[in-house]
Protein backbone atom coordinates (compact mmCIF):
# COMPACT_ATOMS: atom_id res chain seq x y z
CA UNK A 1 0.00 0.00 0.00
CA UNK A 2 2.84 2.39 0.93
CA UNK A 3 4.60 1.57 -2.33
CA UNK A 4 1.40 2.16 -4.29
CA UNK A 5 0.98 5.57 -2.65
CA UNK A 6 4.62 6.43 -3.37
CA UNK A 7 4.15 5.44 -7.03
CA UNK A 8 0.95 7.48 -7.15
CA UNK A 9 2.64 10.58 -5.73
CA UNK A 10 5.73 10.30 -7.92
CA UNK A 11 3.77 9.49 -11.09
CA UNK A 12 1.25 12.27 -10.51
CA UNK A 13 3.93 14.87 -9.86
CA UNK A 14 6.14 13.70 -12.74
CA UNK A 15 3.26 13.82 -15.22
CA UNK A 16 2.09 17.21 -13.93
CA UNK A 17 5.58 18.59 -14.56
CA UNK A 18 5.83 16.98 -17.99
CA UNK A 19 2.41 18.19 -19.11
CA UNK A 20 2.94 21.75 -17.95
CA UNK A 21 6.13 21.80 -20.03
CA UNK A 22 4.14 20.99 -23.17
CA UNK A 23 2.94 24.17 -24.91
CA UNK A 24 0.34 22.15 -26.81
CA UNK A 25 -1.09 20.72 -23.61
CA UNK A 26 -1.11 24.13 -21.96
CA UNK A 27 -3.03 25.45 -24.98
CA UNK A 28 -5.55 22.63 -24.69
CA UNK A 29 -6.01 23.24 -20.97
CA UNK A 30 -5.96 27.02 -20.91
CA UNK A 31 -6.68 28.70 -24.22
CA UNK A 32 -9.15 26.29 -25.79
CA UNK A 33 -11.59 26.51 -22.83
CA UNK A 34 -11.41 30.31 -23.00
CA UNK A 35 -12.32 30.21 -26.69
CA UNK A 36 -15.21 27.83 -25.98
CA UNK A 37 -16.36 29.99 -23.08
CA UNK A 38 -16.27 33.13 -25.22
CA UNK A 39 -18.35 31.46 -27.94
CA UNK A 40 -20.81 30.31 -25.28
CA UNK A 41 -21.02 33.80 -23.75
CA UNK A 42 -21.69 35.47 -27.10
CA UNK A 43 -24.24 32.77 -27.95
CA UNK A 44 -26.09 33.37 -24.67
CA UNK A 45 -26.07 37.11 -25.31
CA UNK A 46 -27.38 36.58 -28.84
CA UNK A 47 -30.18 34.48 -27.36
CA UNK A 48 -30.98 37.21 -24.84
CA UNK A 49 -30.16 34.96 -21.89
CA UNK A 50 -27.47 36.73 -19.85
CA UNK A 51 -28.61 34.79 -16.77
CA UNK A 52 -27.14 31.69 -18.39
CA UNK A 53 -23.62 33.12 -18.39
CA UNK A 54 -22.46 31.69 -15.04
CA UNK A 55 -23.99 28.33 -15.96
CA UNK A 56 -22.07 28.41 -19.25
CA UNK A 57 -18.84 29.58 -17.60
CA UNK A 58 -18.88 26.55 -15.30
CA UNK A 59 -19.79 24.27 -18.22
CA UNK A 60 -16.94 25.62 -20.34
CA UNK A 61 -14.55 25.14 -17.41
CA UNK A 62 -15.64 21.52 -16.93
CA UNK A 63 -15.31 21.04 -20.68
CA UNK A 64 -11.72 22.26 -20.29
CA UNK A 65 -11.10 19.65 -17.59
CA UNK A 66 -12.60 17.04 -19.89
CA UNK A 67 -10.50 18.18 -22.89
CA UNK A 68 -7.25 18.00 -20.97
CA UNK A 69 -8.23 14.62 -19.48
CA UNK A 70 -9.12 13.24 -22.88
CA UNK A 71 -6.07 14.64 -24.63
CA UNK A 72 -3.76 13.58 -21.81
CA UNK A 73 -5.28 10.15 -21.26
CA UNK A 74 -5.51 9.43 -24.97
CA UNK A 75 -1.84 10.27 -25.23
CA UNK A 76 -0.60 8.69 -22.04
CA UNK A 77 -0.05 5.23 -23.54
CA UNK A 78 1.02 6.53 -26.96
CA UNK A 79 3.58 8.91 -25.47
CA UNK A 80 5.12 6.15 -23.36
CA UNK A 81 5.15 3.99 -26.47
CA UNK A 82 6.88 6.68 -28.55
CA UNK A 83 9.42 7.34 -25.80
CA UNK A 84 10.16 3.62 -25.56
CA UNK A 85 9.20 3.50 -21.86
CA UNK A 86 5.96 1.52 -22.15
CA UNK A 87 7.70 -1.84 -22.14
CA UNK A 88 9.76 -0.83 -19.11
CA UNK A 89 6.63 0.22 -17.24
CA UNK A 90 4.83 -2.99 -18.14
CA UNK A 91 7.86 -5.09 -17.16
CA UNK A 92 8.27 -3.35 -13.77
CA UNK A 93 6.94 -5.18 -10.65
CA UNK A 94 3.92 -2.94 -9.78
CA UNK A 95 0.65 -3.69 -11.59
CA UNK A 96 0.24 -1.47 -14.64
CA UNK A 97 -2.91 0.09 -13.19
CA UNK A 98 -0.93 1.49 -10.26
CA UNK A 99 1.40 3.20 -12.73
CA UNK A 100 -1.26 4.52 -15.10
CA UNK A 101 -3.76 5.87 -12.51
CA UNK A 102 -1.58 8.80 -11.35
CA UNK A 103 -0.78 9.70 -14.95
CA UNK A 104 -4.44 10.07 -15.90
CA UNK A 105 -5.40 11.80 -12.62
CA UNK A 106 -2.62 14.30 -13.37
CA UNK A 107 -4.21 15.12 -16.73
CA UNK A 108 -7.56 15.89 -15.12
CA UNK A 109 -5.89 17.77 -12.25
CA UNK A 110 -4.37 20.14 -14.78
CA UNK A 111 -7.90 20.74 -15.98
CA UNK A 112 -8.49 22.69 -12.75
CA UNK A 113 -6.47 25.42 -14.48
CA UNK A 114 -9.18 25.42 -17.16
CA UNK A 115 -11.98 25.91 -14.68
CA UNK A 116 -10.13 28.68 -12.85
CA UNK A 117 -9.11 30.43 -16.06
CA UNK A 118 -12.63 30.24 -17.48
CA UNK A 119 -14.26 31.63 -14.35
CA UNK A 120 -11.71 34.47 -14.15
CA UNK A 121 -12.16 35.18 -17.88
CA UNK A 122 -15.92 35.41 -17.40
CA UNK A 123 -15.51 37.56 -14.30
CA UNK A 124 -13.13 40.13 -15.77
CA UNK A 125 -14.13 40.26 -19.44
CA UNK A 126 -17.85 39.63 -19.27
CA UNK A 127 -18.61 40.78 -15.72
CA UNK A 128 -20.06 37.41 -14.72
CA UNK A 129 -20.40 37.34 -10.93
CA UNK A 130 -18.61 34.51 -9.20
CA UNK A 131 -20.46 33.79 -5.96
CA UNK A 132 -20.42 30.27 -4.62
CA UNK A 133 -23.67 29.18 -3.02
CA UNK A 134 -22.01 26.30 -1.12
CA UNK A 135 -18.26 26.95 -0.88
CA UNK A 136 -17.60 23.87 1.29
CA UNK A 137 -19.48 21.54 -1.02
CA UNK A 138 -17.61 23.13 -3.92
CA UNK A 139 -14.28 22.49 -2.16
CA UNK A 140 -15.22 18.86 -1.49
CA UNK A 141 -17.01 18.22 -4.78
CA UNK A 142 -14.38 19.65 -7.16
CA UNK A 143 -11.59 17.15 -6.35
CA UNK A 144 -14.09 14.28 -6.40
CA UNK A 145 -15.33 15.43 -9.80
CA UNK A 146 -11.77 15.78 -11.10
CA UNK A 147 -10.81 12.29 -9.89
CA UNK A 148 -13.96 10.84 -11.49
CA UNK A 149 -13.07 12.39 -14.84
CA UNK A 150 -9.45 11.27 -14.46
CA UNK A 151 -10.62 7.70 -13.85
CA UNK A 152 -12.84 7.86 -16.94
CA UNK A 153 -9.64 8.92 -18.71
CA UNK A 154 -7.99 5.84 -17.19
CA UNK A 155 -10.73 3.62 -18.57
CA UNK A 156 -10.25 5.16 -22.00
CA UNK A 157 -6.45 4.86 -21.75
CA UNK A 158 -6.73 1.22 -20.67
CA UNK A 159 -8.47 0.31 -23.89
CA UNK A 160 -5.74 2.09 -25.85
CA UNK A 161 -2.95 -0.29 -24.88
CA UNK A 162 -3.59 -2.41 -27.94
CA UNK A 163 -4.40 0.32 -30.42
CA UNK A 164 -2.14 2.56 -32.45
CA UNK A 165 -5.15 4.71 -33.30
CA UNK A 166 -5.58 5.87 -29.70
CA UNK A 167 -4.92 9.51 -30.47
CA UNK A 168 -7.34 9.60 -33.38
CA UNK A 169 -10.07 8.11 -31.22
CA UNK A 170 -9.42 10.47 -28.34
CA UNK A 171 -9.52 13.47 -30.69
CA UNK A 172 -12.95 12.36 -31.83
CA UNK A 173 -14.44 11.95 -28.36
CA UNK A 174 -14.27 15.59 -27.24
CA UNK A 175 -17.49 16.94 -28.77
CA UNK A 176 -19.64 13.76 -28.52
CA UNK A 177 -19.06 13.43 -24.80
CA UNK A 178 -19.54 17.18 -24.25
CA UNK A 179 -22.81 16.79 -26.17
CA UNK A 180 -24.32 13.79 -24.34
CA UNK A 181 -23.17 14.90 -20.88
CA UNK A 182 -24.77 18.33 -21.25
CA UNK A 183 -21.70 20.33 -20.32
CA UNK A 184 -23.02 23.52 -21.92
CA UNK A 185 -26.74 22.83 -22.15
CA UNK A 186 -29.41 20.68 -20.55
CA UNK A 187 -29.53 17.11 -21.82
CA UNK A 188 -33.33 17.38 -21.97
CA UNK A 189 -32.82 19.00 -25.40
CA UNK A 190 -31.27 15.80 -26.75
CA UNK A 191 -33.16 12.73 -27.98
CA UNK A 192 -34.26 10.59 -25.01
CA UNK A 193 -32.09 7.61 -25.96
CA UNK A 194 -28.90 9.63 -25.44
CA UNK A 195 -29.60 10.37 -21.75
CA UNK A 196 -28.68 6.92 -20.33
CA UNK A 197 -25.36 7.21 -22.16
CA UNK A 198 -24.72 10.49 -20.35
CA UNK A 199 -25.56 8.94 -16.97
CA UNK A 200 -22.68 6.49 -17.41
CA UNK A 201 -20.16 9.25 -18.03
CA UNK A 202 -18.47 11.14 -15.21
CA UNK A 203 -18.56 14.61 -16.86
CA UNK A 204 -22.40 14.55 -16.55
CA UNK A 205 -22.21 14.30 -12.76
CA UNK A 206 -19.02 16.33 -12.41
CA UNK A 207 -20.63 19.31 -14.15
CA UNK A 208 -23.73 18.97 -11.95
CA UNK A 209 -21.63 18.76 -8.76
CA UNK A 210 -19.81 21.96 -9.63
CA UNK A 211 -22.93 23.76 -10.88
CA UNK A 212 -25.12 22.88 -7.91
CA UNK A 213 -22.47 23.75 -5.36
CA UNK A 214 -21.84 27.05 -7.16
CA UNK A 215 -25.35 28.06 -8.20
CA UNK A 216 -27.31 26.50 -5.34
CA UNK A 217 -28.88 23.10 -4.94
CA UNK A 218 -27.99 19.87 -3.26
CA UNK A 219 -25.11 18.13 -5.04
CA UNK A 220 -24.80 15.19 -2.62
CA UNK A 221 -26.45 12.73 -5.00
CA UNK A 222 -24.17 13.90 -7.83
CA UNK A 223 -21.11 13.59 -5.58
CA UNK A 224 -22.20 10.04 -4.73
CA UNK A 225 -22.59 9.26 -8.45
CA UNK A 226 -19.04 10.52 -9.09
CA UNK A 227 -17.72 8.25 -6.32
CA UNK A 228 -19.67 5.22 -7.60
CA UNK A 229 -18.63 5.77 -11.20
CA UNK A 230 -15.01 6.25 -10.11
CA UNK A 231 -15.11 2.82 -8.47
CA UNK A 232 -16.70 1.24 -11.54
CA UNK A 233 -14.15 2.84 -13.90
CA UNK A 234 -11.28 1.68 -11.68
CA UNK A 235 -12.49 -1.93 -11.59
CA UNK A 236 -13.16 -2.01 -15.35
CA UNK A 237 -9.87 -0.32 -16.22
CA UNK A 238 -7.97 -2.71 -13.98
CA UNK A 239 -9.59 -5.69 -15.71
CA UNK A 240 -9.02 -4.29 -19.22
CA UNK A 241 -5.41 -3.44 -18.49
CA UNK A 242 -4.73 -6.97 -17.24
CA UNK A 243 -6.41 -8.63 -20.21
CA UNK A 244 -4.94 -6.29 -22.81
CA UNK A 245 -1.47 -6.42 -21.28
CA UNK A 246 -1.42 -10.21 -21.53
CA UNK A 247 -2.72 -10.02 -25.10
CA UNK A 248 -0.16 -7.38 -26.09
CA UNK A 249 2.63 -9.49 -24.57
CA UNK A 250 1.36 -12.61 -26.36
CA UNK A 251 1.16 -10.87 -29.72
CA UNK A 252 4.34 -8.87 -29.13
CA UNK A 253 2.53 -5.69 -30.15
CA UNK A 254 3.20 -3.55 -27.08
CA UNK A 255 5.90 -1.41 -28.61
CA UNK A 256 4.43 -1.14 -32.09
CA UNK A 257 3.75 2.50 -32.83
CA UNK B 1 4.64 12.67 -67.50
CA UNK B 2 6.99 15.55 -66.81
CA UNK B 3 9.08 15.56 -63.63
CA UNK B 4 7.03 18.38 -62.10
CA UNK B 5 3.74 16.61 -62.86
CA UNK B 6 5.10 13.37 -61.38
CA UNK B 7 6.18 15.17 -58.22
CA UNK B 8 2.79 16.91 -58.08
CA UNK B 9 0.63 13.81 -58.52
CA UNK B 10 2.66 10.96 -57.04
CA UNK B 11 4.27 13.04 -54.31
CA UNK B 12 0.91 14.48 -53.31
CA UNK B 13 -0.82 11.11 -53.30
CA UNK B 14 1.94 9.39 -51.32
CA UNK B 15 2.06 12.22 -48.81
CA UNK B 16 -1.72 12.09 -48.41
CA UNK B 17 -1.69 8.36 -47.75
CA UNK B 18 1.09 8.83 -45.21
CA UNK B 19 -1.00 11.50 -43.49
CA UNK B 20 -3.34 8.81 -42.20
CA UNK B 21 -0.53 6.30 -41.76
CA UNK B 22 -1.35 4.81 -45.13
CA UNK B 23 -5.04 5.63 -44.91
CA UNK B 24 -6.13 3.26 -42.19
CA UNK B 25 -9.92 3.60 -41.74
CA UNK B 26 -9.40 3.50 -37.98
CA UNK B 27 -7.63 6.86 -38.24
CA UNK B 28 -9.64 8.31 -41.05
CA UNK B 29 -13.27 7.97 -39.92
CA UNK B 30 -12.99 9.26 -36.36
CA UNK B 31 -10.74 12.16 -37.30
CA UNK B 32 -12.23 13.38 -40.53
CA UNK B 33 -15.90 12.46 -40.35
CA UNK B 34 -17.18 11.63 -36.85
CA UNK B 35 -15.39 14.41 -34.95
CA UNK B 36 -16.48 17.21 -37.32
CA UNK B 37 -20.07 15.91 -37.38
CA UNK B 38 -20.31 16.04 -33.59
CA UNK B 39 -18.87 19.55 -33.69
CA UNK B 40 -21.81 20.65 -35.86
CA UNK B 41 -24.35 18.95 -33.59
CA UNK B 42 -22.75 20.39 -30.45
CA UNK B 43 -23.01 23.99 -31.60
CA UNK B 44 -26.48 23.52 -33.10
CA UNK B 45 -27.71 22.29 -29.71
CA UNK B 46 -25.84 25.05 -27.87
CA UNK B 47 -27.63 27.60 -30.06
CA UNK B 48 -30.99 25.91 -29.44
CA UNK B 49 -30.45 25.87 -25.67
CA UNK B 50 -30.28 29.66 -25.42
CA UNK B 51 -32.54 30.40 -28.39
CA UNK B 52 -29.75 32.25 -30.19
CA UNK B 53 -29.81 31.40 -33.91
CA UNK B 54 -31.44 28.80 -36.12
CA UNK B 55 -29.92 25.36 -36.68
CA UNK B 56 -29.12 26.45 -40.24
CA UNK B 57 -26.87 29.25 -38.90
CA UNK B 58 -24.71 26.76 -36.98
CA UNK B 59 -24.85 24.07 -39.65
CA UNK B 60 -23.61 26.39 -42.40
CA UNK B 61 -20.91 27.95 -40.19
CA UNK B 62 -19.57 24.66 -38.88
CA UNK B 63 -20.02 22.56 -42.02
CA UNK B 64 -17.91 25.09 -43.93
CA UNK B 65 -15.41 25.47 -41.07
CA UNK B 66 -14.78 21.74 -40.68
CA UNK B 67 -13.08 21.84 -44.07
CA UNK B 68 -10.28 23.48 -42.06
CA UNK B 69 -9.71 20.11 -40.40
CA UNK B 70 -8.13 19.00 -43.67
CA UNK B 71 -6.95 22.40 -44.87
CA UNK B 72 -5.25 23.56 -41.69
CA UNK B 73 -4.36 20.38 -39.78
CA UNK B 74 -3.73 18.41 -42.96
CA UNK B 75 -1.22 20.91 -44.31
CA UNK B 76 0.43 21.41 -40.92
CA UNK B 77 0.89 17.65 -40.47
CA UNK B 78 1.89 17.11 -44.08
CA UNK B 79 4.92 19.38 -43.71
CA UNK B 80 5.53 18.68 -40.01
CA UNK B 81 5.25 14.94 -40.71
CA UNK B 82 8.07 15.12 -43.26
CA UNK B 83 10.27 16.49 -40.53
CA UNK B 84 9.04 13.93 -37.99
CA UNK B 85 9.81 11.03 -40.31
CA UNK B 86 13.08 12.71 -41.29
CA UNK B 87 12.20 12.89 -44.97
CA UNK B 88 12.10 16.69 -45.11
CA UNK B 89 15.86 17.02 -45.60
CA UNK B 90 16.08 14.56 -48.52
CA UNK B 91 12.91 16.08 -50.02
CA UNK B 92 14.32 19.60 -50.02
CA UNK B 93 17.71 18.37 -51.18
CA UNK B 94 16.10 17.34 -54.49
CA UNK B 95 15.99 19.79 -57.36
CA UNK B 96 12.22 19.24 -57.74
CA UNK B 97 9.97 22.24 -58.26
CA UNK B 98 8.88 23.54 -54.88
CA UNK B 99 5.53 24.58 -56.31
CA UNK B 100 4.95 21.03 -57.53
CA UNK B 101 6.02 19.58 -54.16
CA UNK B 102 3.83 21.74 -51.96
CA UNK B 103 0.87 22.26 -54.27
CA UNK B 104 0.78 18.50 -54.84
CA UNK B 105 0.48 18.08 -51.07
CA UNK B 106 -2.20 20.77 -50.83
CA UNK B 107 -4.60 19.48 -53.49
CA UNK B 108 -5.54 16.20 -51.72
CA UNK B 109 -6.18 18.18 -48.54
CA UNK B 110 -8.40 20.55 -50.49
CA UNK B 111 -10.37 17.63 -51.92
CA UNK B 112 -10.55 16.15 -48.44
CA UNK B 113 -11.90 19.43 -47.05
CA UNK B 114 -14.63 19.43 -49.69
CA UNK B 115 -15.58 15.86 -48.83
CA UNK B 116 -15.72 16.59 -45.08
CA UNK B 117 -17.81 19.68 -45.67
CA UNK B 118 -20.22 17.82 -47.97
CA UNK B 119 -20.54 15.05 -45.38
CA UNK B 120 -21.27 17.67 -42.69
CA UNK B 121 -24.02 19.32 -44.76
CA UNK B 122 -25.58 15.98 -45.72
CA UNK B 123 -25.64 14.59 -42.18
CA UNK B 124 -26.98 17.88 -40.83
CA UNK B 125 -29.81 17.71 -43.36
CA UNK B 126 -30.62 14.25 -41.98
CA UNK B 127 -30.18 15.01 -38.27
CA UNK B 128 -31.17 18.59 -37.50
CA UNK B 129 -33.43 21.33 -38.77
CA UNK B 130 -31.52 22.16 -41.94
CA UNK B 131 -33.29 22.01 -45.27
CA UNK B 132 -31.83 24.41 -47.84
CA UNK B 133 -33.69 24.99 -51.11
CA UNK B 134 -32.45 22.57 -53.80
CA UNK B 135 -31.73 25.53 -56.05
CA UNK B 136 -29.13 26.80 -53.56
CA UNK B 137 -26.96 23.67 -53.72
CA UNK B 138 -24.87 24.52 -56.84
CA UNK B 139 -24.15 28.00 -55.45
CA UNK B 140 -23.33 26.53 -52.07
CA UNK B 141 -20.94 24.06 -53.74
CA UNK B 142 -19.08 26.91 -55.47
CA UNK B 143 -18.77 28.84 -52.21
CA UNK B 144 -17.55 25.79 -50.28
CA UNK B 145 -14.96 25.13 -53.01
CA UNK B 146 -13.61 28.68 -52.81
CA UNK B 147 -13.67 28.70 -49.00
CA UNK B 148 -11.93 25.34 -48.73
CA UNK B 149 -9.27 26.66 -51.12
CA UNK B 150 -8.63 29.68 -48.91
CA UNK B 151 -8.52 27.44 -45.84
CA UNK B 152 -5.97 25.18 -47.51
CA UNK B 153 -3.88 28.22 -48.53
CA UNK B 154 -4.00 29.37 -44.91
CA UNK B 155 -2.98 25.84 -43.87
CA UNK B 156 0.01 26.10 -46.22
CA UNK B 157 1.14 29.21 -44.32
CA UNK B 158 0.92 27.24 -41.07
CA UNK B 159 2.77 24.35 -42.68
CA UNK B 160 5.46 26.79 -43.82
CA UNK B 161 5.80 28.11 -40.28
CA UNK B 162 6.29 24.47 -39.32
CA UNK B 163 9.65 24.67 -41.08
CA UNK B 164 10.71 27.21 -38.49
CA UNK B 165 8.88 26.02 -35.38
CA UNK B 166 9.46 22.71 -33.65
CA UNK B 167 5.77 21.90 -33.51
CA UNK B 168 3.37 23.19 -36.16
CA UNK B 169 0.44 22.00 -33.99
CA UNK B 170 1.21 24.94 -31.75
CA UNK B 171 -0.18 27.15 -34.51
CA UNK B 172 -2.63 24.75 -36.13
CA UNK B 173 -4.55 24.02 -32.92
CA UNK B 174 -5.11 27.65 -31.86
CA UNK B 175 -5.86 28.59 -35.48
CA UNK B 176 -8.55 25.93 -35.78
CA UNK B 177 -10.23 26.86 -32.50
CA UNK B 178 -9.92 30.61 -33.05
CA UNK B 179 -11.70 30.15 -36.37
CA UNK B 180 -14.70 28.89 -34.40
CA UNK B 181 -14.85 32.25 -32.65
CA UNK B 182 -13.49 34.76 -35.16
CA UNK B 183 -14.75 33.66 -38.57
CA UNK B 184 -18.47 33.97 -37.98
CA UNK B 185 -18.79 30.21 -37.54
CA UNK B 186 -20.80 30.35 -34.31
CA UNK B 187 -20.84 34.03 -33.48
CA UNK B 188 -21.85 36.80 -35.86
CA UNK B 189 -18.64 38.77 -36.53
CA UNK B 190 -20.53 42.03 -36.12
CA UNK B 191 -21.04 41.42 -32.39
CA UNK B 192 -17.31 40.98 -31.81
CA UNK B 193 -15.24 43.95 -30.60
CA UNK B 194 -14.12 46.09 -33.52
CA UNK B 195 -10.46 44.99 -33.39
CA UNK B 196 -11.48 41.32 -33.43
CA UNK B 197 -13.83 41.95 -36.33
CA UNK B 198 -10.92 43.53 -38.26
CA UNK B 199 -8.90 40.35 -37.73
CA UNK B 200 -11.80 38.18 -38.81
CA UNK B 201 -12.09 40.10 -42.08
CA UNK B 202 -8.59 39.02 -43.17
CA UNK B 203 -9.02 35.39 -42.18
CA UNK B 204 -10.23 32.64 -44.49
CA UNK B 205 -13.83 31.42 -43.99
CA UNK B 206 -15.40 34.69 -42.80
CA UNK B 207 -16.62 35.90 -46.20
CA UNK B 208 -17.32 32.40 -47.47
CA UNK B 209 -19.53 31.57 -44.50
CA UNK B 210 -21.39 34.87 -44.87
CA UNK B 211 -21.99 34.13 -48.56
CA UNK B 212 -23.04 30.53 -47.82
CA UNK B 213 -25.61 31.68 -45.24
CA UNK B 214 -27.15 34.09 -47.71
CA UNK B 215 -27.33 31.48 -50.47
CA UNK B 216 -28.86 28.90 -48.12
CA UNK B 217 -31.49 31.44 -47.11
CA UNK B 218 -32.50 31.76 -50.77
CA UNK B 219 -30.32 34.53 -52.23
CA UNK B 220 -28.91 33.86 -55.72
CA UNK B 221 -25.17 33.28 -56.12
CA UNK B 222 -24.93 36.48 -58.16
CA UNK B 223 -25.88 38.51 -55.08
CA UNK B 224 -22.86 37.29 -53.11
CA UNK B 225 -20.24 37.52 -55.85
CA UNK B 226 -18.44 40.27 -53.90
CA UNK B 227 -18.06 38.07 -50.83
CA UNK B 228 -16.89 35.10 -52.90
CA UNK B 229 -14.39 37.29 -54.75
CA UNK B 230 -12.99 38.58 -51.45
CA UNK B 231 -12.63 35.00 -50.19
CA UNK B 232 -10.78 34.13 -53.40
CA UNK B 233 -8.44 37.11 -53.02
CA UNK B 234 -7.71 36.00 -49.45
CA UNK B 235 -6.89 32.53 -50.79
CA UNK B 236 -4.46 33.94 -53.34
CA UNK B 237 -2.77 36.18 -50.76
CA UNK B 238 -2.29 33.30 -48.29
CA UNK B 239 -1.03 30.99 -51.05
CA UNK B 240 1.51 33.61 -52.15
CA UNK B 241 2.56 34.20 -48.54
CA UNK B 242 2.94 30.44 -48.04
CA UNK B 243 5.26 30.04 -51.04
CA UNK B 244 7.32 33.03 -49.94
CA UNK B 245 7.62 31.67 -46.39
CA UNK B 246 8.41 28.14 -47.59
CA UNK B 247 11.29 29.41 -49.73
CA UNK B 248 12.51 31.78 -47.05
CA UNK B 249 12.48 29.21 -44.25
CA UNK B 250 14.00 26.57 -46.50
CA UNK B 251 16.93 28.82 -47.36
CA UNK B 252 17.33 29.94 -43.77
CA UNK B 253 17.23 26.41 -42.41
CA UNK B 254 19.92 25.38 -44.92
CA UNK B 255 22.06 28.31 -43.82
CA UNK B 256 21.60 27.60 -40.11
CA UNK B 257 21.40 23.80 -40.45
CA UNK B 258 18.15 23.73 -38.49
CA UNK B 259 15.92 21.81 -40.88
CA UNK B 260 15.75 18.59 -38.87
CA UNK B 261 15.77 20.19 -35.45
CA UNK B 262 12.87 18.79 -33.41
Amino acid sequence: MRNALRIFGAGWWMNMKQLTQSPLFVFTSLIEPLIMATIAFYTAKAGGKPEALFYLAIGAGVMGIWSSTLFGSGGVISWQRWEGTLELLVASPPPLIVIVVPLTIATSSIGIYSLTATLLWGRFLFGIPFDLAHPWLFAVGLPIAVVAMGLLGLLIASTFVLYREANALSNMLEFPIALVTGLLFATSLLPGWTRPIGWLLAPTWAARVIRESALGGNPLFEIAMCVILSGVYLVLASHFLRVLEVRARAKATLALA
Amino acid sequence: MTAAARVFFLGGLTSYRALFNWLRPAYYFPTMLAGPLFQILFFAYLGRSVGAESDAFYVVGNAVQISAMAGVFGMAITIGGERWTQTLGPLLATPASRIAIFLGRAVPNLAQGLLVSTFGFTMSWLLVDFDPPRSSIPGLAVIVLVTTTSCTAFGMVIGALGLRLRDSFMIANPAYFLMLLLCGVNVDVEVLPEWLESISRVLPLTHGIEAAREVVSGAPLSSVVGLVRTELVIAVVYAAAAFFLLRYFEEESRRKATLDRM
